[in-house]
């Protein structure tokens, strides 16, 4: 390879670190201060280059130069920043205290809200901006030629670097954000203001994001996809640098662009999944990154089912829902038949995700991976080895299953918000790899042509199947639930140091839980590949994710029969609501937010407190 | 007798369902050193966590120069000028001891010779030697001291100081019953919880015993002095 090539392709390297680092830092300074993962600061990002690509054009009319270009990249950070203020103060000041589950649901229900803003307000198409000015013409280096803007970009970083650190350690601010990272009781003990040291975090760590967004309009065009893809980098970033650890995320943000970089030679298609090993060769030998800590937070923010007596009623109650169900198509068109169909398989789906989250207390944020996976199983076993569905549906637990071991084995070194996190990027990698490997998974068309064997053909006899289908994993599940196995998750959730004691061991029961609820929740995935007849990468998407954890919410998550009400209402409402709206985003994640805020035991949950309450 | 600083009515709270105080009573008056003894687990350090607003709580009247604190938030009963050491310390481990004290660091108090940097290293003349080091590097008696020289920076007219003889050594103790005379010199009042008998009653003026959340003795130091059948049965001395 020829040298110069070599040192063009680092430079790259260190330009996509450079933007990688601002977007990262903000996150992490946000999450040092207010333990939130802030699953919006990605949108802000989008916000920030959005702005940008208007405002800019906007300003260099009035005077074309580069101080006009510069001052509208800081404004566009600016307003981005008081965004960030905005949702401090209407949000995240509401669920400082809140499970680590709850806040991401609740910034997650932001991400849909800006979504949907974003189009409203710039449009659908997407927005490129204007090259800087006095940055036009490419410099040479060794040779070749290198866009000056890239080296601007590559400066920047080390810049932003330097100001954050001189702002942290020479400033009263910054000496009690650092304070405030690590107790933030004793802060307040000694007088001083949280909210106030809070909304100026969350200003700067917005107005972080939106420069990192800003920077990119000459390179990229703002469109409505990069909130999702520079969140799940940003995610890498600090998960690898250490949660809260500004340092840590340049040296990650260093490491990642020259990987990407370079990975590009190796694996046209699949620099994620060089940036996926190297974050699991890293957690392997630091659990929390380069230079986080461990979590030093008293007591797990776990919240999950309790133990409680069968009943014999309840056997009763669920054979007489099981019979009715079965009596559905008596009654039923096939449209409806499809809809019911629809909400069992996402009934199973999230069902699988209570076993981890209500039971194991594993809070997964990359459910859709197993899901997905099962119904590319499916798809696979169908058009390369022509198997026929009875065959394919073993092959979706499969291969669930299988890629729940693989991410399990070390998401369950992992805790909390890490866990969280990586699998969150875990799934990711998943959708990148089955939306770029063309050759055999189809890319963005998917696999088409998945359909049932003639005697499970015609919406009835597949709804039949579904229900039977589903209705004996729950059950199983259940059986597991309740069974020393069930038993031993739950003491592992509430305690992990006492159910270590007793002898318990933790990794390897989360482990197995993660393999049973991936295989479950490929088994939904493969009856959906074949109701629907095709698979496409969206299944796979962090948006399927947040469905299975909304119904989980929805339903209530202390609860068993809670997912299964949850995914019944979901489904129902959204049939019945989308097509009345464009605004179906905004709707949804207004809702997470709310019942966030308002509901949190869920529909279920609600309704045995009020139960319980009066007895 | 001068009004109270800091009055406590039939003070109670509770960890979720268990209850740790129940209905406490007391006043701490400006310039006394007033000491909280009792048994391991009798509620001392959940009654000033209690007044802080560090742990939920309700009383018939809790108030701080003649204002109520009933839920308030912790800054701004710390603003008022009640000052909280807390018995783990609680060092920015991170942070250097300058850092550390600007932490702390609130405006001066009408009335009172603020609290500098260079007034607290000659009060405690060991932290004067490490001021560019961090809480993590310090020793026990090292961060007791960096600990209430943290509070002071705020200027507080009382302080509430739990356990500081704990797990260090004779000598910083010594230092520690210097510090609280000092402290009292100033003007500053204390409300002492401590478990280290010999300590509290060479420093307090007066004395409440707690058993069990709640009060069984409230007086003048002499008075539990010389109480010996009282003491026995409460505090084992």
């Amino acid at each position: 390879m020829d040298p110069s090539f070599i040192v063009i392709q680092a430079l790259n390297g260190l330009a996509s670190a450079s933007s990688l680092f601002i977007t990262a830092c903000g996150l992490t300074l946000v999450f040092g201060v207010t333990r939130i993962v802030n699953f919006a600061h990605g949108s802000l990002y989008m916000i920030g280059a959005y702005t940008a690509a208007t405002l800019v054009p906007w300003l260099l009319q009035f005077y074309f130069g580069p101080v006009t270009f510069w001052a509208g990249i800081l404004a566009s950070a600016f307003v981005v920043g008081l965004i960030g203020v905005l949702i401090e103060v209407l949000l995240l000041r509401r669920i400082y205290g809140a499970p680590e589950l709850f806040q991401l649901l609740a910034t997650f229900g932001v991400v849909l809200v800006i979504q949907d803003a974003v189009v409203q307000v710039f449009g659908p198409q997407d927005i490129l901006g204007p090259r800087a000015p006095g940055l036009r013409a490419p410099v040479e280096i060794l040779g070749r030629r290198f866009p000056s803007y890239e080296l601007v970009l590559i400066a920047a970083g080390p810049l932003v670097l330097g100001l954050v650190w001189l702002l942290l350690r020479k400033t009263r601010f910054g000496v009690l954000v650092r304070a405030a990272t690590q107790d933030r009781e004793m802060v307040a003990s000694l007088g001083v203001n949280q909210a106030v040291l809070f909304t100026g975090t969350l200003f700067l760590g917005a107005f972080l994001a939106g420069l990192g967004g800003a920077l990119q309009i000459p390179r990229v065009a703002a469109n409505t996809g990069m909130d999702l893809s520079v969140i799940a980098e940003s995610f890498v970033v600090t998960v690898v640098g250490g949660m809260g650890s500004v340092p840590g995320a340049f040296l990650a943000a260093l490491i990642i662009g020259q990987l990407q970089a370079f990975g590009i030679l190796v694996f046209p298609k699949g620099t994620l999944v060089v940036v996926f090993l190297l974050m699991a060769v890293v957690l392997a030998i630091r659990p929390n990154g380069f230079f986080g800590r461990p979590e030093i937070v008293g007591g797990t923010h776990a919240v999950g089912i309790a133990s409680r007596t069968p009943q014999p009623w309840h056997k009763v109650a669920a054979l007489v829902v099981l019979v009715l169900l079965a009596c559905l198509p008596l009654v039923a068109d096939p449209y409806l038949l499809k809809v019911a169909t629809e909400i069992l398989i996402f009934a199973l789906f999230a069902f699988s995700l209570q076993l981890l989250i209500g039971v194991g207390g594993i809070v997964s944020f990359g459910h859709a991976a197993f899901f997905g996976l099962g119904a590319y199983g499916a798809a696979l076993g169908v058009k390369l080895l022509s198997a026929p569905m009875e065959a394919a549906l073993p092959l979706a637990i499969v291969l669930a299953a299988f890629g729940a071991a693989l991410i399990g084995a070390f998401v369950v070194r992992l805790s909390g918000i890490y866990l969280a996190m990586m699998t969150l990027a875990a799934a990711q990698i998943i959708y990148a790899v089955a939306f770029q490997w063309v050759d055999v998974t189809g890319g963005d068309n998917g696999i088409v042509g998945v359909w049932p064997s003639d005697w499970a053909g015609g919406q009835t006899r597949y709804y039949l199947l579904a229900l039977g289908l589903t209705a004996l994993a729950i059950l199983l599940v259940r059986i597991v639930i309740d069974a020393p196995f069930g038993y031993a998750l739950r003491a592992a959730r509430d305690s992990e140091a006492r159910a270590e004691a007793i002898g318990l061991n933790v990794r390897r029961l989360r482990w197995r839980a993660f393999i049973l609820s991936g295989a479950t929740a490929g088994l939904a995935g493969g009856i959906y590949a074949f109701s629907r007849g095709s698979v496409d990468p969206s299944l796979l998407g962090i948006p399927t994710s947040v469905d299975a954890l909304t119904m989980l919410l929805l339903g209530g998550i202390q609860t068993i029969t809670g997912p299964l009400v949850g995914a019944g209402v979901l489904h129902a409402l959204r049939d019945q609501v989308m097509p009345l709206t464009s605004h179906w985003r905004l709707i949804l994640g207004l809702s997470i937010i709310a019942m966030v805020l308002i509901f949190p035991r869920g529909l279920v949950g609600t309704v045995a407190a009020w139960r319980e309450a009066r007895a | 007798m001068s009004a109270p600083l800091l009055e406590v009515r039939n003070l109670s709270a509770a960890y979720g369902r268990a209850r740790v105080l129940f209905g406490l009573s007391f006043e701490l008056h400006p310039g006394e050193v007033m000491a909280l003894v009792g048994r391991n687990g009798a509620g001392k350090t959940t009654t000033l966590k209690a007044i802080m607003g560090l742990v939920p709580a309700s009383a018939e009247r809790l108030a701080f120069k003649g204002r109520s604190i009933v839920g308030l938030p912790t800054y701004r009963i710390a603003r008022l000028g009640l000052g909280y050491v807390p018995e783990d310390r609680r060092i920015f481990t991170d942070l250097t001891v300058e850092e550390n004290l600007e932490v702390g660091r609130r405006e001066a108090r009408a009335g009172l010779s603020p609290w500098t940097p260079e007034r607290l290293f000659r009060l405690f003349p060991n932290l004067a030697e490490m001021q560019g080091r961090r809480g993590n590097q310090m020793s026990g008696g090292e961060q007791q001291m960096l600990s209430i020289a943290r509070t002071l920076m705020g200027n507080p007219e009382a302080i509430l100081l739990d356990e500081p003889s704990e797990g260090i050594a004779p000598v910083i103790v010594q230092m520690m019953a210097e510090a609280v005379r000092a402290m009292k010199a100033e003007g500053v009042a204390v409300l002492l919880s401590e478990q280290n008998w010999a300590f509290a009653a060479g420093i307090s003026d007066r004395a409440c015993v707690i058993e069990r959340g709640e009060i069984r003795f409230q007086g003048s130091m002499q008075a539990l002095m010389a109480d010996a059948a009282l003491r026995a049965e409460t505090l084992g001395v």
